[in-house]
């Protein structure tokens, strides 16, 4: 092949999950490229990102949520919100797409090692953090880490995505899993109506003193609440997250409460992008460009940054 | 050891020139631009309304061809990449160090095949802007590491001296055109070289704008979010020309185009002057309203790319002062800014609040 890094290795849709109906559906995609020669290339580390083409369409940028591998896989998850996704959300398995990457840098797991590890994410947000507690909870390293736990909200039940995996994480009793959902409390959402079974309301004035009954993981709130409501410990721990730029301000504000270092707190940021390789100009925050620099950044290196995310 | 052509034989030199393609300087339309050179070069100008960029980063480009099966497109062809040898004949000096600029942009970590091809296949002869031509009003190039007659990024700078053009090489594809155009090239005299010296210091000397480097990027770090930016934007319409017409300016679009059952992916010069730039699928955009992105310009010339590249990103050619229909003009804004800072003291104290 070539070595033109714009032109993309071509891959085979392998398997399509349909992760979240509704209007935002989300679907993930497990692609693996078809020239053998490839695979060590696309060895990505958690954090990074790819780009996938819908060839006559166009190109988009996925966080890539699959495991580490020498086999030419790369998973994504794509919630349908413009063309090329919209094209994608049609694809069958034995389809062909384009991939470009990994590019970005990555989580540095490795020094996480004997840490606590606190995952949070919000909405598609959990695409690339999923990358990471898979790491984590892979049988190969799962002995090297402490307590693990997973924090994830989405607007209503139906956008909660990965429901099979979430079902299994719940099984584990080496994991602590809270789940949220704001359609209660969102602009599309009755304000202040009584929550729906199985997911009762916090105390949204003071989340950190709502009443938890035993075994109950599951609420109405913002993921930033539901975040007061498990009061993760910072000593020995490390935090990643995603979400949309104000889900991100509002749960590092919450840790902020909890007693959290912005050093222990990793999230991996986005802005649109058409290379990735820092030529086309657009995913700039500053002078750090998100697809070169990023796109992990701990919080202490996000409040460095100019305000312009 | 320099050498001469004279004006009469510029046409004979072309012509012994036949395996390059020749662009050059010529008037279409009553405007001033770069063409196929089967006519005439013109030899006196002053800069044209459009760089030559687009020799080496054309406007609109063909990455590669897309692979069709049945009714869909299922691959990437291999890329063809441009291999015409051309000769870029009459640039401006500033415009070649663009070219220098661009180069360390597209080499940064990835390379870009493309830029980096054309940049090996073509020779850029710069004219120095000396009399009877002279710097236009809105050159800055003395002020921002330039001069009318700089080397950087040409492969040959000629100088006109009167009847005829002081001619030096620069590199050794400025050497393969003195060996092409042999006799038509003759040794210079030392009058010659004393015409071209007095000259070019004339040409330096008519440099009437200035804009002051020095403190500038601390200026704008100080001064990220002063309500000075919303001020000086205000009267911006967002057109872009600026950024369109700025010869290191080198953001791009990328898109699939599906014609008469063929398909390609192109790409497309952008520009960050408009809001579709940033917007995400989301519908957020960070820098949603015009300030932020005329900032965005200003930062990217004098602060990121000194910062990612050690190069400043901007060459003093002054089209984007020329062309702005609401007279916006980057060597105010720059002396604006720095009054701002000084006038604020710190950061905290420049910086009004704004949310995240």
């Amino acid at each position: 092949m070539t070595d033109n890094v714009y032109v993309p290795v071509t891959a085979t849709v392998e398997k399509v999950t349909l992760e979240a109906g509704g209007a935002r559906p989300i679907r993930t995609f497990r692609f693996r490229i078809d020239d053998e020669k490839e695979w060590p290339k696309f060895h990505h580390k958690p954090g990074q990102f790819a780009i996938i083409s819908h060839f006559g369409t166009g190109e988009s940028v996925f966080a890539i949520t699959s495991y580490p591998n020498s086999e030419g896989i790369i998973e994504v998850s794509v919630m349908r919100v413009g063309n090329v996704t919209a094209k994608l959300h049609e694809l069958e398995v034995g389809d062909k797409v384009g991939i470009r990457g990994p590019y970005g840098n990555d989580f540095p797991v490795d020094d996480w090692k004997g840490k606590n590890m606190i995952f949070i994410g919000a909405g598609i947000g959990i695409s690339p953090v999923r990358s990471v507690y898979q790491w984590v909870l892979n049988e190969e390293n799962r002995k090297d880490f402490g307590d693990v736990t997973l924090i994830y909200g989405a607007r209503t039940p139906s956008d909660l995505a990965y429901k099979e995996e979430i079902k299994e994480l719940e099984a584990r009793d080496d994991l602590d899993l809270w789940l949220c959902i704001d359609w209660k409390f969102g602009p599309n959402g009755p304000t202040g109506e009584s929550a729906e079974d199985g997911w009762p309301a916090i105390n949204m004035q003071s989340p950190g003193e709502t009443e938890v009954p035993d075994g109950q993981n599951r609420f109405t709130c913002f993921v930033p609440q539901l975040v007061e409501v498990v009061k993760p410990d910072p000593k020995d721990a490390i935090v990643v997250t995603c979400g949309p730029p104000i889900a991100i301000k509002y749960i590092t504000e919450a840790l902020d409460r909890l007693g959290w270092q912005p050093e222990q707190i990793y999230t991996t940021l986005e802005n649109r992008m058409k290379c990735g390789i820092g030529k086309c100009g657009r995913c700039n925050i500053g002078e750090l460009y998100i697809c070169k620099h990023g796109p992990v950044f701990t919080s202490a290196e996000i409040c460095k940054m100019v305000p312009e995310f | 050891m320099a050498k001469i052509i004279n004006k009469k034989d510029i046409g004979t030199l072309l012509e012994r020139l036949n395996d390059y393609e020749i662009y050059g300087p010529l008037e279409q339309d009553g405007v001033m631009s770069y063409g196929k050179l089967d006519i005439e070069p013109l030899l006196e100008f002053r800069n044209s309304r459009k760089p030559p960029k687009d020799y080496f980063f054309p406007q609109t480009e063909k990455l590669f061809d897309l692979k069709r099966e049945g009714p869909r497109f299922t691959g990437a062809e291999e890329a063809e990449l441009p291999d015409d040898k051309f000769l870029l004949f009459g640039t401006r000096p500033c415009d070649a160090r663009a070219m220098s600029a661009l180069d360390k942009l597209f080499t940064w970590d990835y390379v870009d095949p493309y830029f980096v091809k054309r940049r090996e296949n073509g020779t850029i002869i710069s004219f120095c802007c000396v009399p009877p031509t002279m710097p236009g009003p809105n050159c800055f190039c003395t002020s921002v590491g330039g001069s009318p007659c700089s080397e950087e990024g040409s492969d040959m700078l000629w100088s006109d001296i009167g009847d005829s053009f002081f001619v030096e090489a620069v590199t050794e594809k400025g050497e393969a055109i003195l060996s092409a155009g042999g006799d038509v090239f003759k040794d210079a005299s030392s009058d010659d070289q004393n015409v071209a010296d007095l000259t070019k210091k004339q040409a330096k000397e008519a440099i009437s704008r200035e804009i002051e480097l020095t403190g500038l990027p601390e200026a704008l770090e100080a001064t990220f979010t002063n309500e000075y930016w919303e001020e000086m934007a205000d009267r911006c319409l967002g057109c872009g020309i600026c950024t369109l017409l700025c010869p290191t300016c080198h953001c791009f679009d990328m898109n699939d185009v599906v014609k008469d059952g063929k398909g390609w992916r192109e790409r497309t010069w952008d520009s960050c002057q408009y809001p579709y730039y940033t917007i995400h699928a989301s519908g957020h955009n960070p820098r949603p309203v015009k300030q932020h992105r005329q900032r965005n310009r200003l930062y990217h010339k004098f602060l990121y790319m000194d910062r990612n590249l050690d190069v400043v990103g901007c060459v003093g050619c002054g089209r984007c002062i020329t062309q702005c229909p609401v007279n916006i003009d980057i060597i105010e804004v720059a002396s604006d800014i720095k009054e701002v800072a000084k006038e604020c003291g710190d950061g905290a104290a420049c910086n009004a609040e704004e949310a995240a």
